[in-house]
């Protein structure tokens, strides 16, 4: 019984596929965003897995990624929520059934 | 550092625990037994130290601050009052625990753990003595600030399901708080590991016996900003706006009563704990006193310096007003963070120095040393009185009903006082 | 690897970090889904541990679970009248075959490829390592992501302020 790559890339493939579906299917645009960091939550495993079990010249770069993607994450996420702070104020709602002016 | 020695040699407990671990090993256990027991046995003796630790400490506090607010304190329980946190104790325990019925159940009963668990993980990486630390990480220093950032979730958790405004409003002022102080937490200990080139808190301790000097000579700024952060992550006064009986009733903890308010206390003195126990860790030396460690145990060493250090915050509690929470705020926005990153600035010139010009540590040291207090004295108290010079219109404006109400009773000429 | 306690260890991790996901999306108060999707942060840091990666797991602890978390629990707190209720559009149907679609396909590709695996053993310690790559190979990025934050700090400052016109029409 062990652990392999396998493992770690399928936890990342499920992971995904459910902030996919927070992504795609919640109403409130908090929601959205929770699915959105969890998707990053899986494409860091993945790299880590990478890191540690892929053969390559300078292994630790997977890390560094990781740490990168951890920045962007954060920054988006605060201008995320203060696009969605502001939005609340103009629309009076964040529930993304019914900010569709763009809609035709 | 010293060489292993018999398991009757008390100055490092981790001797015995050490023999007792050989000794399993040669009964023949199998090779995870080992691990598992010395997890367990640092994990109780954390745990009972700490437990024991807050009890003496409630009526230490107590008795202090009493005698420096002229007045006893408790010494009715039991002899001048050392039995005073055993009935506060049974008290707690024994008290109904009432929940809200509009409270969040689950988060209402899962707050004060998730406040108390992180207090004590803090715990595991600090090192006790020479081979009394549960797990020596090699990232030690980001492993303490990442714990203490779990504790905005938990004040939160409290403060959301408590269903009361004030609850809510003194966890929104307490995260405010504590994400403040936690960025000058990490600039200041950002320059501490870069003088010593490893965030392992082991590795610390090694270098400060090893050069013979304590780091909160060489960094006065960092201990400053560290002790003043650290005073405000622990939610003591003078900086406790967010949970004092006489501002906010009792802020994110409102609701809670019982055991689950005893978490709470408990999570409090724990932070006070491990924020003094960085603070010895990182700036006093930890376990070493410049070699009387020899024939004073490493672990009492330290327990003294920590009890030294905590005491140094009950002072501040008796004797300091409480600040409000814009003055908090302010003063970390605008003073301790530009201190704390040209303090991260002159440490890095002063390393890159050192290496540079080759300097051996004898002189480069007192160099150091000299320079950064000055640095220190003159930045602390120029920024000060400059911040001070750029609000010259704060002029006190009595209340308008005080206005009123004088003038109605004691003439016009009474109103514009 | 094959010792006992990184498989034990795996797969209770795993089944928390998969777990609190899935009571991220099922669960039918806003708060509590961010709570467990703070679990879930928490289990990922662990898997990192398993491998061996012990500053990325601190940072995602301390940035995950210490600063994203509280923003979006101020988002929620700060949008009173929105949905917490955690319902779903009417799009979700489409929205679950595709993520089903999406999450096999990665899953297929990530078994049926032959990668090359080293036997290398774990890192001993990465923190130094990194920071060696990060100032050495990566410095532009580091940069970059350094004026990023920058831009992102001053980007959500501003957009959040104010403005002295519209708070006093809505009062």
């Amino acid at each position: 019984m062990s652990v392999d790559l396998e493992h770690y890339l399928l936890l990342g493939a499920i992971l995904f596929g459910i902030g996919l579906y927070l992504a795609l299917a919640k109403r409130n645009l908090v929601g959205v965003l929770m699915g959105i960091e969890l998707m990053f939550n899986a494409v860091n495993l993945t790299f880590v897995a990478f890191s540690r079990f892929v053969e390559s010249p300078n292994p630790v770069d997977g890390q560094v990624f990781v740490v990168f993607v951890i920045t962007v994450a954060a920054a988006e996420a605060a201008t995320a929520l203060a696009l969605a702070v502001l939005l609340y104020r103009v629309r009076d709602t964040i529930d993304v059934d019914r900010i569709d002016l763009l809609k035709w | 550092m010293r060489l292993e020695a018999d398991w009757y040699d008390f100055r490092d407990l981790g001797n015995t625990v050490g023999a007792l671990l050989e000794q399993i090993d040669d009964w023949g256990a199998p090779d995870w037994v080992p691990y598992v027991v010395s997890g367990l046995i640092g994990v109780l003796a954390i745990l009972l130290w700490g437990v024991l630790s807050v009890l003496a400490f409630i009526w230490i506090e107590r008795r202090v601050v009493g005698l420096m607010q002229n007045r006893i304190g408790p010494n009715r329980v039991g002899p001048s009052g050392l039995l005073q946190p055993v009935a506060d104790a049974l008290k707690l325990v024994l008290k109904e625990p009432i929940t809200s019925r509009e409270a969040d159940t689950i988060l209402f009963w899962l707050a004060p753990i998730v406040v108390f668990i992180p207090t004590l993980v803090v715990f595991a990486v600090i090192p006790f003595g020479e081979r009394m630390v549960l797990a020596d990480l090699n990232v030690g220093v980001l492993f303490l600030i990442a714990i203490g950032s779990i504790n905005t979730i938990a004040v939160f958790m409290a403060g959301w399901s408590s269903n009361n405004k004030y609850a809510l409003m003194g966890a929104m002022r307490t995260i405010a708080m504590l994400i403040s102080y936690e960025l000058i937490q990490v600039l200041v200990l950002l320059a501490a590991v870069l003088f010593v080139g490893s965030m392992r808190l082991g590795d610390i301790v090694a270098w400060q016996a090893d050069y013979g000097v304590w780091l909160l000579f060489l960094q006065p700024l960092g201990l400053l900003g560290y002790v003043i952060a650290g005073a405000v992550e622990m939610n003591r006064s003078p900086t406790d706006i967010a949970e004092a009986e006489s501002e906010i009733v009792a802020g994110y903890h409102t609701e809670y009563g019982g055991i689950k308010f005893g978490f709470f206390y408990q999570a409090e003195y724990l932070a006070g704990f491990a924020i003094a126990a960085v603070i010895v860790t990182l700036y006093m030396g930890g376990w070493t006193l410049w070699g009387a460690e020899e024939w004073v145990p490493g672990w009492l060493i330290f327990l003294a310096k920590l009890y030294g250090v905590f005491f140094i915050y009950i002072w501040a509690r008796g004797t300091l007003p409480r600040l409000r929470i814009d003055q908090l705020m302010a003063f970390a926005w605008k003073f301790l963070l530009p201190l704390a990153l040209v303090n991260v600035m002159v440490v890095g010139g002063e390393m890159l120095l050192w290496q540079e010009a080759e300097l051996s540590s004898g002189q480069a040291l007192p160099l150091f040393g000299v320079v950064n207090f000055a640095l220190a004295l003159a930045l602390a108290g120029g920024w000060a009185w400059f911040l001070g010079q750029l609000r010259p219109d704060r002029v006190a404006h009595r209340a308008i009903l005080t206005q009123k109400v004088g003038a109605i009773y004691y003439g016009e000429a009474a109103a514009d006082l | 690897m094959d010792d006992t306690g990184t498989v034990i260890a795996f797969w209770m991790l795993a089944a928390i970090t998969v777990g609190a996901a899935l009571m991220v999306v099922m669960v039918r108060n806003l708060i509590r889904a961010v709570i467990f999707l703070i679990l879930s942060f928490v289990g990922v840091a662990g898997l990192y541990i398993t491998l061996s990666a012990d500053f990325v797991a601190v940072t995602q602890i301390l940035i995950y679970a210490g600063a994203v978390s509280v923003l979006m629990l101020f988002a929620i707190v700060l949008t009173p009248r929105g949905d917490r209720g955690n319902q779903e559009t009417f799009l979700r149907l489409p929205a679950l075959l595709l993520a089903l679609l999406v999450a096999f396909t990665l899953g297929y590709v990530a078994i049926d490829t032959e990668w090359a695996i080293s036997d290398r053993e774990g890192f001993e310690e990465t923190a130094s390592v990194i920071g060696e790559a990060l100032l050495d190979k990566y410095v532009l990025p580091f940069e970059i992501a350094s004026v990023l934050l920058l831009v992102a700090m001053l980007g959500a400052i501003v957009i959040v302020r104010p403005e002295s016109g519209v708070d006093e029409a809505r009062e």
